[in-house]
């Protein structure tokens, strides 16, 4: 029962009821509704340099790193006919998803897209694994039955990839819902597009989690483009966050660039949920560097633009910002090349693993 | 045993039940404070508290998403829809999330929910709130589907149905919650019915009725008016759409050799069509006659009270049906 904090349960009458604590409604407000954080808004200068230490930054450059070498041998499996289905890589937005579950204890729960192979190994599922179930393996992560969208690991809370744009967030409201109803203390993380922010689930999704005041903190990894369409041609107002502002929920908005910005940043967040059990509408500027999926070009966005991004790679930064922390070179490379090996070593698994046999045993539980 | 009502038996079943688990909760819309659209979550909000009865604004697929994320990691929703004509709205997360959680994860989650309200036509409230969708959910894999007729099999299919660990799509009569049965004491112990157990609801030798839902009603009347004609009938209820016990249908029409079912939905891909097919294909050495569907016309539901009751299977129609299966003359 720690978590009422502020979430006073009311009847339709306006009489407080019995029991404080829940009654998952708002307390009545008379005037304004209090929006925490609601002028953290302005993206930061990307410039800002957030303090941190080699100990911090050199596990989560790990993580950006593996992820991407994942996915360029993911893409290298799909061209050879190895991976098959769509395959959505992550590739230029490793920091986002990285950044934000460093924010997490290992019990809290997170809650991805069908873009989530990087969410799913931050989380702590093994390359091994991940790749195996893009390769339709028995010992993939789901046993060859969801593939590169559907992830999903119980020993990471790690509540899965869904393929049905924005019709996981009343998902994730409803795993906050749980810890709310326990009293547990665990914060949920949600992750969309910003193309998920104009269908029906996400509006339901983010009113109830405003309204029962549920520990979940939503994170819009804005990387410009919904599929192939850009902001100004699917969104009114080029800002998802904003939307918090109807809820009266708080919300942030930030570039993600910086890893250990994202982690700082969600870490308020993700506080907050633990603490008051306040949702929170997060927007994290990013870019994909490759298309939607594997089969798109991306002919709607220009070479120039692309590579005006790929300057800002947030692995170049973070690699960058160890070497100005001092750590050695050969640190550096013993950590990448350790990366290299988990990869290949992944791969090999992957290949070598037996086909999947089993589609029957997981329809209806006995 | 005491005779109540339907809507009793389903109340006292999510009483017992959530006095049982305190990780049963009821969400929906109007189930506290109002007490339930139709009454059936009378007095729970006073028993359990704003906690457990969670009055939710209109957003069915927010709230039956909250349901399934909750019951992923371990509560036991029941997902009230004020009528199933709502669950439209949240078809997605019942057929793409609820029913696939556990196969998609490999079987590393399970999803334990009950989305329940009324379904099927009441009466003159127009072709929005007049549909009987469970051939929709019954085509689904990784749902199961529960459609009880009486107050007994309403009591213990839905206590089996919240201990289920699977998603349960649970849909009441609209026009039964009225209808009584006598159903075993409260505290009497548990009162549990199998999910996936068809009951005889009249043993007949003649023909074999199959229906489901307020059609069972109309089967028991059209027999009663058979038997004074001399024709037996026997009335079998699923009670369960899916898992379909086909064996206690198949041994029914082995017996008698004919069979008639009749359903409220709309006949195309009905959920009559898969009946047929499974009493041909088990029993087509015993049938004398082919098997006979009835169910409403092919039209969205009128409003006017004349043109929905010739819509909707009536007593009459199941009797035509009937005789012509025994190829009888029709009547006068």
């Amino acid at each position: 029962m720690k978590l009422c904090g502020g979430a006073i349960g009311t009847s339709r009458h306006g009489q407080v009821a019995s029991q404080a604590c829940f009654g998952y409604g708002r307390a009545v407000v008379s005037a304004s509704i209090p929006t925490p954080d609601s002028v953290r808004v302005e993206p930061d200068n990307p410039h800002e340099a957030v303090e941190t230490t080699i100990e911090e930054l050199a596990p989560l450059y790990r993580q950006m790193l593996a992820i991407r070498r994942m996915e360029e041998a993911s893409a290298k499996a799909y061209s050879q006919g190895k991976i098959g289905g769509f395959l959505h890589l992550i590739i230029g937005q490793e920091a986002v998803c990285v950044g934000a579950i460093a924010a997490l204890k290992p019990d809290d729960y997170v809650v991805a897209t069908y873009r989530d192979h990087g969410h799913a190994y931050a989380k702590g599922s093994s390359s091994r694994a991940i790749l195996a179930e893009l390769y339709g393996k028995k010992t993939g992560l789901v046993r060859g039955l969801g593939g590169s969208m559907h992830l999903f690991d119980s020993k990471t809370n790690f509540l899965g990839g869904y393929g049905i744009v924005g019709g996981h967030t009343p998902i994730a409201a409803g795993a906050a819902f749980a810890s709310k109803y326990r009293g547990d203390g665990r914060a949920t993380l949600c992750f969309f597009g910003e193309g998920a922010s104009t269908i029906g689930g996400f509006a339901e999704g983010v009113a109830l989690a405003a309204l029962w005041k549920l520990p979940l903190v939503l994170i819009c990894e804005n990387n410009q483009y919904s599929m192939g369409t850009p902001l100004y041609r699917s969104l009114a107002v080029e800002d998802v966050s904003l939307r918090a502002i109807a809820h009266g929920m708080a919300r942030d908005r930030f570039d993600g660039d910086d890893v250990v910005k994202v982690k700082r940043r969600i870490a308020e967040a993700v506080e907050r949920a633990r603490t008051t059990s306040e949702p929170t509408l997060i927007e994290v500027v990013t870019y994909r560097f490759r298309g939607h999926s594997m089969s798109d070009p991306g002919l709607y966005r220009t070479k120039d633009e692309v590579e005006e991004w790929k300057r800002r790679d947030p692995l170049t930064r973070s690699r960058q910002q160890l070497v100005d922390l001092g750590m050695e070179g050969g640190a550096l490379d013993a950590l990448e090349a350790d990366v290299k090996a988990e990869i290949e070593d992944a791969v090999k698994f992957a290949e070598d693993s037996p086909a999947a046999d089993d589609y029957r045993s997981y329809v209806i539980k006995e | 045993m005491a005779v109540i009502s339907y809507r009793e038996a389903l109340n006292q079943a999510m009483r017992e039940e959530m006095e049982r688990d305190p990780n049963v909760f009821i969400m929906g819309e109007e189930v506290g404070y109002y007490n339930g659209a139709y009454k059936v979550t009378q007095g729970l909000l006073q028993r359990f508290s704003e906690r457990r009865i969670i009055d939710a604004p209109i957003a069915e697929m927010g709230f039956a998403g909250i349901g399934v994320g909750a019951a992923m990691v371990g509560l036991r929703p029941i997902i009230e829809f004020m009528t199933f004509n709502f669950s439209l709205v949240a078809i997605d997360q019942i057929v793409n999330n609820a029913a696939k959680i556990y196969q998609m994860s490999g079987g590393q989650f399970h999803v334990p929910i009950v989305f329940r309200g009324p379904g099927g036509p009441a009466v003159q409230v127009g072709s929005q709130h007049s549909q009987a969708l469970e051939s929709y959910y019954a085509h689904v894999p990784g749902l199961k589907v529960v459609m009880p007729s009486t107050a007994s099999d309403a009591k213990g299919l839905l206590k089996s149905a919240i201990r289920d660990d699977n998603p349960v799509v649970f849909i009441e009569g609209e026009t039964l919650y009225g209808s009584t049965w006598e159903v075993p004491d409260a505290g009497a112990g548990d009162f549990l019915i199998p999910i996936g157990k068809a009951d005889i609801k009249r043993e007949g030798s003649d023909i074999t009725l199959i229906a489901w839902s307020k059609m069972v009603w109309t089967c028991l009347d059209a027999a009663k008016l058979l038997a004074a004609q001399g024709i037996e009938c026997e009335v079998v209820d699923p009670r369960t759409l899916r898992p379909l016990d086909v064996e206690t249908l198949t041994a029914s029409v082995k017996k008698t050799g004919r069979c008639v079912i009749v359903e409220v939905g709309w006949p195309v891909a009905g959920f009559g069509a898969e009946v047929a097919y499974q009493i041909q294909r088990h029993c087509m050495d015993a049938l004398d006659a082919p098997v006979e569907r009835v169910t409403s016309d092919d039209v969205p539901m009128p409003y006017a009270k004349n043109l929905e009751d010739e819509v909707q299977p009536q007593v009459h129609d199941v009797v035509a049906a009937v005789r012509r299966a025994l190829y009888l003359p029709e009547e006068g």
